[in-house]
């Protein structure tokens, strides 16, 4: 591990101040700690934000606002959050373990880092890790990389399962900027794509402090979180599912899905939901469903079986979510 | 004076059976529990040890080539940096099992992607790892080193002679009912919690080392050798190994870079791999393709058997994943093909991973079984039993104690198995597939030489000691178990010593004969004190009998502190492997039992029930021998579904060395396992009529798990580990 300065934030702004480049935010640092100690992150300096008030689950206008220090064991069991939002409770019950849940903050969850194996050995060409080393997945080994907008520069994949729940629940992340003024990202937008610069992960900017995740009023419907992985606990997603839907007289009256382990972000296509809503469900429905969410969807080899996969899920979910399961 | 036990024949007196004592076999708990779950049994690494510094390796980048320069300047500028080390006398690899001498150590010489070839140390353990991280290192590369035996330009050699009797090809064309498959296994590591780790001092003439490892009677010589000491200047102490799986039989890399900065800074030195490295850098359980014939009559008896299996290992290594060795007397057929061949390339050292041998080859051989089963349309269960041979079909000797049938029987009976319709397809779950498989265990007996020292001391105590090692597995418990019962005292009164090359030299752990091997030179101590103890009572050994303190014959009943007077008693005793080993085929057997879930649209397998039937002669510690198979089930769900070590094909790097990324099973994964332990006396197995049992439950269980995959979807996948990906491809359209 790399020697750095620690300082303690007592104030959101003073975060923002101290977050300087070179320089990280730690919470829970679940992620963070195991990556300094590979000396994939070197930061010179470390800001605590755990004496930050932002603990603690408020009601809005219509919604629920998730203070950034909220740990995720504790927004999984708050209760209007499986209540209104079970979706996001069983997503973050998918990931990790009890030990690191108690520890993982909602804000740090936002930000965990990819987990390809290239970017995780120092020694590997990683453009994520080392712009313009290269990419050693692409040729490696890549099962459990990306199979939609990935580039030439990176097939890394988001492994996160909250993030796809709020994704699907189109919640906000409320961040404050470094002179204090606050901006709302649509989760849909927070994660980028890798394209030429695969070493940013999202789109906040140097000094940006992420404050709260804003949930929207509970859309109720039926809420799944389906995940595929290669054992039962303590394992990234292959392939999840983050479904929401709501029946109307026999139609889909309303759908919002997002799908992990398949790209850079949580994905969210817009034309999924426009092809299922205002139908009947059917099976050839839920294809077409498939179709268009993969239509663009390339394997790599080795994860090829994603595609197929995810097709699969989505079928049975869908059919799950609208009672026509078999 | 050493008193010697040679077995040369079966001890058919069962001497335990007739001792008073009655706390043999009992499941009482591991003595030594207590310390480890306070955190007071101190493992190699947590000595505090005054002026100590701290290493951390530093590892090859490229698969093959030379070290040319090491640039330490910029190194030895950093915060407490006070020494780079690359040094001939360090290690390259780890030693195999039993090697008795210094693996390779040429550290200059790139082998292996991951190949030690330098130590760094450093006042605190974070500069270490950060220094080693940051060492530069020049190479002279060799293009194109072979790292995948895929690779068209591997060759594979015969690794020993292959049995070949009469003419299996035939055979297969005469037979009835006829299976040739190719099952193909992953690579494995050992994935032991505890860490390779090693703490050495150095007085001026005698090393010390604290240390992590199974068999240090040998360790020491493989550690002398590497250092050019003599043996008896070099003491190990390893009383706590917190799992080795057969990843610490031999010295591994850190011992040696340990000793090696000790003696050439004069201060003690512990160096403590990285999880990363413990996957880099010790052992890995070969890849296995098997291509395995079964040529059976209309009966379903196998008239002809071929097992067939390419494996690698570095240049040099003299060791081959032994893949046959069960195949070689389980089942009968009197054409017979096996063949093990080896081919060399550069990857980390593959040597003994959990039952090395039957862990991969019982599976395979297991789900071809039940593709004959299938193709006969009779229960498997039922050609298991028609296929017990009466004597060892290649070397035409007797088998010792077999009990095969009756945890066929039993644990069909426990599991409720119900083989008449072996249909896939059959049961249906919400959107599961619900199947059921069997599988037959089975691990080669070995036996190993081995010293122990008994004191009866004076107050009526006892104290046992040997080098052997206990990594985990209830051996300080089951020693203390023999000699209660054979002195005649609570196990409380009996204190073992154990894992310090200052006592005996025992067995040491591993291939599952520690406990019968060590537990005879025990036995045979005890033996020996009893002799003495009657002796001074007058009267023949066997009509003594010692229980609670009390030694009794005929009408007379004395304490035996009284009959010790002032004096103890200590007999320091040898046991030997003699004739036994050839003149029986001696194993442990068992049969496996499962039920799996597998889900329709994700091909996602769940175990949801797994029973285990063994027979491994006398059980020593019921509780202890039961918890042993159970870890073997749960490698068993590893094997089967999980784990699997991913090279990358152009340089021959693991790309998943951690515990995140390489799935060994999580609790979830496993349901609740029940085992039952299948009463048995082997006079050919040890003087304790016991044999061993750590291996036996991983040997065949992942086959189990596969046929019953086949059983709920109709899919056999002849790939281990059977991830999700590989069931999916097979899955109906939903």
């Amino acid at each position: 591990m790399k020697g750095f300065d620690y300082s303690r934030a007592e104030a959101v702004t003073h975060a923002a101040e101290q977050a300087r480049e070179g320089a990280r935010l730690i919470a829970g640092g679940t992620n963070l700690l195991d990556l300094m100690k590979l000396e994939i992150e070197r930061p010179d300096a470390l800001v605590d934000i755990n004496r930050l008030e932002l603990g603690g689950i408020e009601r809005t206008e219509g919604g629920l606002r998730i203070g950034a220090l909220v740990s995720n064991s504790a927004c999984a069991a708050d209760e209007r959050i499986r209540r209104d939002y079970p979706i996001l409770a069983r997503a973050i019950l998918a990931g990790a373990t009890f030990q690191l849940r108690n520890k993982a903050t909602t804000g740090g969850n936002l930000c965990q880092r990819t987990r390809c194996y290239y970017f995780y050995n120092r020694d590997q060409p990683c453009n994520k890790r080392e712009p313009g080393t290269g990419c050693g997945a692409i040729g490696g080994v890549n099962r459990i990389h990306a199979i939609l907008g990935a580039s030439e520069a990176c097939i890394a994949t988001y492994p996160g399962d909250m993030a796809v729940a709020l994704a699907a629940l189109d919640a906000s992340v409320e961040v404050s900027g470094r002179d204090g003024s606050a901006r709302m990202i649509p989760v849909r937008a927070f994660h980028r794509l890798p394209g030429d610069h695969p070493e940013r992960d999202n789109v906040l900017e140097a000094g940006e402090v992420i404050t709260a995740v804003v949930l929207p009023e509970p859309v109720g419907g039926t809420q799944i979180y389906r995940k595929v992985r290669d054992r039962s606990s303590y394992a990234f997603a292959l392939v999840s599912v983050a479904c929401v839907i709501a029946m109307e007289e026999g139609r889909i009256g309303r759908a919002s899905l997002a799908f992990g382990g398949l790209a850079h972000k949580p994905w969210h296509d817009p034309g999924v939901e426009e092809l299922l809503v205002g139908n009947e469900p059917s099976d050839a429905l839920f294809d077409k469903a498939a179709d268009v969410l993969l239509a663009e969807a390339k394997g790599q080899g080795a994860n090829d079986f994603k595609i197929p996969m995810t097709r699969r899920v989505l079928k049975g979910v869908l059919r799950e979510a609208t009672g026509r399961a078999v | 004076m050493t008193s010697v036990y040679t077995m040369d024949e079966p001890d058919e007196r069962n001497r335990l059976d007739a001792m008073a004592q009655g706390v043999i076999g009992k499941p009482l708990d591991r003595l030594e529990g207590p310390l480890k779950v306070s955190g007071k049994a101190t493992y190699a690494a947590e000595y505090r040890i005054p002026n100590c510094v701290e290493g951390v390796l530093v590892t090859a980048t490229i698969a093959r080539g030379q070290v040319t320069a090491i640039d330490d300047e910029a190194v030895l500028q950093m915060p407490g940096v006070i020494a780079v080390l690359s040094d001939d006398r360090m290690t390259a690899r780890a030693a195999q099992g039993g090697a008795g001498k210094s693996p390779v150590r040429k550290v200059r010489d790139v082998q292996y992607y991951g190949q030690p070839v330098a130590l760094v140390v450093a006042k605190t353990f974070e500069q270490a790892r950060h220094a080693a991280k940051h060492l530069r290192i020049r190479y002279r590369e060799e293009p194109d080193p072979l790292v995948d035996p895929e690779d068209e330009r591997a060759t594979f050699e015969p690794f020993e002679d292959p049995t070949v009797q009469g003419d299996l090809d035939q055979a297969m064309d005469a037979a009835a009912h006829a299976v040739d498959v190719v099952y193909t296994t992953e690579g494995h590591n050992s994935a032991a919690m505890e860490p390779h780790a090693s703490i050495a001092e150095w007085d001026g003439k005698t090393l010390t080392l604290h240390s992590s490892l199974q068999m240090l009677r040998f360790n020491r010589k493989e550690l002398a050798d590497a250092l050019g000491l003599d043996a008896d200047n070099v003491r190990l102490a390893s009383p706590y190994v917190g799992g080795g799986f057969g990843s610490k039989l031999g010295i591994s890399p850190e011992g040696a870079a340990a000793s090696v900065a000790a003696i050439t800074l004069k201060r003690p030195v512990r160096v403590v791999l990285l999880r990363q490295q413990v996957f880099q850098c010790i052992m890995r359980r070969s890849e296995t393709r098997q291509r395995l014939r079964l040529a059976a009559d209309a009966e379903g008896r196998l008239i002809g058997f071929g097992h067939e299996a390419w494996v690698s290992n570095l240049p040099e290594e003299e060791f081959a994943e032994p893949v046959l060795q069960a195949s070689e007397f389980l089942y009968p057929g009197d054409d017979r093909k096996l063949d093990l061949e080896v081919t060399r390339i550069h990857r980390v050292t593959a040597g003994s991973v959990r039952a090395p041998g039957e862990a991969v080859g019982m599976q395979a051989l297991e789900g071809a079984m039940d593709e004959l089963a299938l193709a006969m349309e009779i229960d498997p269960v039922e050609l298991r039993l028609r296929n017990i041979p009466e004597r060892h079909p290649t070397l035409d000797i007797p088998y010792s104690s077999r009990k095969l049938e009756e945890c066929l029987r039993k644990g069909a009976e426990r599991f409720d198995w119900d083989g008449a319709d072996r249909t896939p397809c059959k049961k249906r779950e919400g959107d599961w597939w619900i199947g059921t498989g069997m599988a037959t265990a089975t691990r080669v007996h070995n036996l190993n030489k081995a010293e122990a020292r008994v004191t009866f001391r004076a107050d009526g105590s006892v104290e046992v000691a040997s080098d052997m090692t206990d990594i985990g597995t209830g051996t300080y418990t089951v020693l203390q178990q023999i000699a209660a019962e054979m002195l005649g005292v609570d196990p409380g009164r009996v204190e073992v010593h154990l894992g310090d090359t200052d006592f005996p030299p025992g067995s040491g752990s591993g291939g599952s004969w520690g406990a019968a091997s060590t537990g005879s030179a025990v036995f045979q101590a005890c033996e020996g004190i009893r002799s003495k103890l009657a002796a001074k009572l007058g009267c023949a050994e066997d009509e003594l009998t010692l229980k609670d303190g009390h030694a009794v014959t005929g009408n007379r009943r004395i304490a035996i502190a009284d009959l010790l007077g002032d004096e103890a008693l200590t007999e320091h005793a040898r046991f030997k492997p003699g004739k036994i080993t050839e003149a029986f085929a001696a194993a442990m057997y068992g049969a496996f039992f499962a039920e799996v879930a597998v889900n329709v649209y994700s091909g996602e397998v769940r175990v949801r029930r797994f029973t285990g039937a063994f027979s491994m002669g006398r059980v020593l510690n019921a509780k202890t021998a039961t918890s042993q198979c159970m870890g073997g089930m749960v490698w068993g769900i590893g094997s089967a579904l999980t784990e699997e070590l991913a090279f990358d094909q152009r340089d021959g790097h693991i790309v998943n060395p951690d515990l995140a990324e390489y799935h060994v099973p999580v609790n979830l994964d496993v349901p609740h396992l029940d085992v039952l332990l299948v009463e048995e006396r082997d006079p050919a197995g040890s003087p304790l009529q016991a044999k061993g049992v750590g291996e036996l439950g991983i040997c065949g269980a992942a086959g189990a798990i596969a046929n019953a995959i086949h059983h709920a979807c109709g899919v056999r996948v002849r790939s281990f580990p059977i991830t999700p990906d590989k069931v999916l491809a097979g899955l109906p359209e939903v």
